[in-house]
C-alpha cells in the first residue's frame, strides 16, 4: 500500500520527534547533575581517570564525611540556617502586613506610594550596597549576622507586590462580613486574609529561603571571621584550601549545600512555579 | 455606596491604619533606600577610603572612570555576555516551551527536569561547572571527543572561550523562562487557532501570526528582566574565573566589587554603581520604545 501522510500519521510523527527532542534536552540538563553525584562518590585517583568513568567502581560515601570534617561545615550549616530562618521570620512579620494595607485599605497618597514601591525594584542593589555597608560599619555590625537579617524585617518590594496581587483576588465580601462581626483591620488580616493566602505565603517562604540560603555577595562583604561564614562562603574558600585537585570532595560539599534546595523543590514544586508565573506574567 | 456617606472619622481611621501597617516598609525605604541613594550620590562625587571621611572631588570619579581601560573592558564583557545569554535564552526557552505545549504525556515530568537547574544556583553550581569545563578531565570535552571527534577548547581558561562558556552555563539555568512561557502558551485561547485552521493557515503561519504575537508581552517582560539580571552577574565571575584570563571575564559588578571592597575606593565604586543604573535605565527605555514595533497588546 502506498504511504500517505494522513492527519493521524503526521500527528504520530510529530509527537515522536517531540519526544526524542525533549528526551535529548532532558539528558543535557541532567548530565551535569549526574556528573556531580558521580564525582562526589569517586576515589581520589578515579577522579582523574581518562576516559572518565560514569559510575565509580566503589561508591566512596566516605567522601561526604571527609568533605564535611575538613572545614567546619557543620558550623557553616548552622550559620546559614540561622540567617535564613531569621530572614524568613522578618519577611513574615513585615511583607504580608504591608501588602494587605496596599491591597485593601484606602488612604490618600496610596497610589503614589505603591508606584514608589515598584520603582525601588528598578534600582540595581549595587547603588545602595556601599552606603548600606558604611551604615552597618558605623553601627559596628560588620562581621555579625545583623546586616544579612535585619533588612528582611522591613519587607521586600518583590514580596509585597506578589502578595498584594494575591490579596486583591480575595473577595472583599468576606472582609465586609467580618467587619460587621466586629473585626478590626488587623483582625481581618490575621483571621481572613492570611488563612486564605497560604499558597502565596508558601511561595514567599520558599523564595526567601532560596535567596538567603544561596546568597553569596552579602556574606562575602559582611562576614570576615571564619567561624561566622555561611555555606556559600565556606564553599568558595574550600577550593583554595584543598587545592584545585580534590574535585570529589568539592562536589560532595556542593551537593550537601544544594540538598535543602533540591528537596524543597521536589516537595513544593507548585509554589515555585506559581511564584514565577505570578510575578513573571502579571509583573 | 453608603460607605462614602459615613466617611469622615471612619476614613481617617482607615488611613491611620494604612500608614501604621506600611510603616515597616516606609522605615526600610528611608533607611535602606532613600538614605543610601543620597549618600551614594554624595560618595560618587568624593574620594572616600572608609578610614578617612569623604573628601569632595566633584566629577573626578566619573572622569577617571571613563579614562579607565578596565571600565571599558568590563562594559564590553558584560554587554557581550548579556546579548549572548539573553538572546539565546529567550529563543531556547521559547522553543522548549513550544515543544512542551503539544499536549503530550509526561509534560509535568519534563517541566520538572527543565526547571531543576534554576532552583540551584550560586557557588555550588559555579564549582560544578568549573569541573564540567575542566579541559583535561571534564565531562564536556570528553563528550565532544567521543560523540563528535572534536577536540574541545580550554573553556573558562581561554580568553576566547570564557564568555561562551559562561553563556552555556546560563542556558542550563533558563528553566524559569520555560515555565513562564509554558504558562502563557496555555493561556492563548484555542478558538484563535481553530479560526485560523478554518481559514487554511499552516503551522508556520499559526506560529508567526498567532503564537508569537500573543507571547510578545511576556517576551518583552523577560527581555527586560534578562538584561537587568545579566548586567548584575557576579558569583560565577568571582568563583570560577576571578575575572580572568587576562580580564576576559571582568564583569561590571566584579569590577565594582573590587574597587569597593578590595581597594576601598568607595567613591569610585559608587560612581560605577550610578553608571550601571544609567545603563540599565537607558536599555530599559530603549526596550520600552521598541515595544511599539513588536509587542502586541490585546485591546
Amino acid at each position: 500500500m502506498e504511504f500517505v501522510w494522513t492527519k493521524t500519521r503526521r500527528r504520530i510523527a510529530l509527537d515522536t520527534t517531540d519526544y526524542i527532542l525533549l528526551i535529548l534536552l532532558s539528558m543535557i540538563i541532567l548530565i551535569p547533575v549526574f556528573w556531580m553525584l558521580s564525582t562526589a562518590l569517586k576515589s581520589d585517583s578515579e577522579v582523574f581517570l581518562f576516559p572518565p568513568v560514569w559510575i565509580p567502581a566503589k561508591l566512596h560515601w566516605n567522601n561526604f564525611k571527609r568533605a564535611l570534617t575538613f572545614l567546619p561545615f557543620v558550623r557553616y550549616f548552622l550559620n546559614t540556617s540561622t540567617i535564613t530562618f531569621l530572614a524568613m521570620v522578618g519577611q513574615f512579620l513585615s511583607s504580608p502586613l504591608v501588602a494587605y494595607a496596599f491591597a485593601r485599605l484606602r488612604a490618600r497618597g496610596k497610589d503614589a506610594l505603591f508606584i514608589l514601591l515598584l520603582s525601588t525594584m528598578m534600582l540595581p542593589t549595587q547603588v545602595t550596597m556601599i552606603p548600606t555597608f558604611i551604615l552597618f560599619k558605623e553601627l559596628g555590625w560588620v562581621d555579625t549576622f545583623a546586616p544579612l537579617i535585619l533588612p528582611n524585617f522591613f519587607g521586600s518590594a518583590y514580596f509585597i507586590f506578589l502578595l498584594r496581587q494575591f490579596f486583591s483576588t480575595i473577595s472583599p465580601e468576606l472582609s465586609d462580613a467580618a467587619t460587621i462581626d466586629g473585626c478590626g483591620y488587623f483582625g481581618i488580616f490575621t483571621r481572613i486574609i492570611l488563612p486564605l493566602s497560604k499558597p502565596a505565603l508558601a511561595t514567599m517562604a520558599i523564595f526567601t529561603f532560596m535567596w538567603n540560603w544561596n546568597d553569596f555577595m552579602s556574606p562575602l562583604i559582611y562576614l570576615s571571621s571564619t567561624e561566622k561564614w555561611t555555606l556559600t562562603l565556606g564553599l568558595s574558600r574550600f577550593r583554595g584550601m584543598y587545592g584545585m585537585t580534590a574535585w570529589n570532595l568539592l562536589m560532595a560539599a556542593s551537593l550537601v549545600t544544594l540538598l535543602p534546595c533540591i528537596t524543597l523543590f521536589f516537595f513544593a514544586q507548585r509554589y515555585f512555579i506559581q511564584g514565577i508565573v505570578i510575578t513573571g506574567v502579571k509583573g | 455606596m453608603n460607605r462614602t456617606v459615613r466617611m469622615g472619622p471612619q476614613a481617617r481611621r482607615e488611613e491611620r491604619y494604612f500608614y501604621l501597617f506600611i510603616s515597616p516598609w516606609l522605615i526600610g525605604f528611608l533607611v535602606f533606600f532613600l538614605g543610601p541613594i543620597i549618600a551614594s550620590l554624595f560618595f560618587s562625587l568624593s574620594i572616600y577610603d572608609v578610614i578617612n571621611p569623604p573628601r569632595w572631588s566633584g566629577l573626578a570619579n566619573y572622569k577617571g572612570l571613563f579614562a579607565d581601560r578596565l571600565f571599558w573592558q568590563s562594559l564590553k564583557v558584560t554587554s557581550l555576555y548579556s546579548v549572548g545569554s539573553v538572546a539565546l535564552g529567550i529563543v531556547a526557552s521559547l522553543a522548549i516551551a513550544l515543544l512542551l505545549n503539544r499536549n503530550i504525556h509526561g509534560v509535568a515530568w519534563f517541566r520538572t527536569i527543565f526547571y531543576l537547574p534554576s532552583v540551584i544556583s550560586g557557588v555550588a553550581v559555579s564549582l560544578l561547572w568549573m569541573w564540567i569545563f575542566n579541559p583535561d578531565f571534564g565531562i564536556l570535552n570528553y563528550l565532544l571527543w567521543t560523540i563528535f571527534r572534536i577536540r574541545g577548547p580550554t573553556w573558562i581558561y581561554s580568553e576566547q572561550w570564557v564568555l561562551p562558556s559562561l553563556i552555556i552555563m546560563s542556558l542550563w539555568g533558563m528553566g524559569g523562562g520555560i515555565v513562564i512561557y509554558l504558562a502563557s502558551l496555555q493561556g492563548i485561547p484555542t478558538d484563535l487557532y481553530e479560526a485560523a485552521e478554518i481559514d487554511g493557515a499552516g503551522s508556520w503561519s499559526k506560529l508567526t501570526k498567532i503564537t508569537l504575537p500573543m507571547m510578545s508581552p511576556v517576551m518583552f517582560f523577560q527581555l527586560i528582566m534578562g538584561i537587568i539580571g545579566s548586567f548584575q552577574v557576579f558569583t560565577q565571575a568571582y568563583v570560577m574565573t576571578d575575572g580572568g584570563p587576562h580580564y576576559a571575564s571582568l564583569f561590571y559588578v566584579l569590577h565594582l566589587y573590587r574597587h569597593a571592597f578590595k581597594y576601598f575606593r568607595m567613591g569610585y565604586a559608587s560612581a560605577l554603581a550610578w553608571i550601571l543604573f544609567l545603563i540599565l535605565l537607558g536599555l530599559t527605555v530603549l526596550v520600552f520604545k521598541s515595544a511599539a514595533l513588536w509587542v502586541y497588546y490585546e485591546k
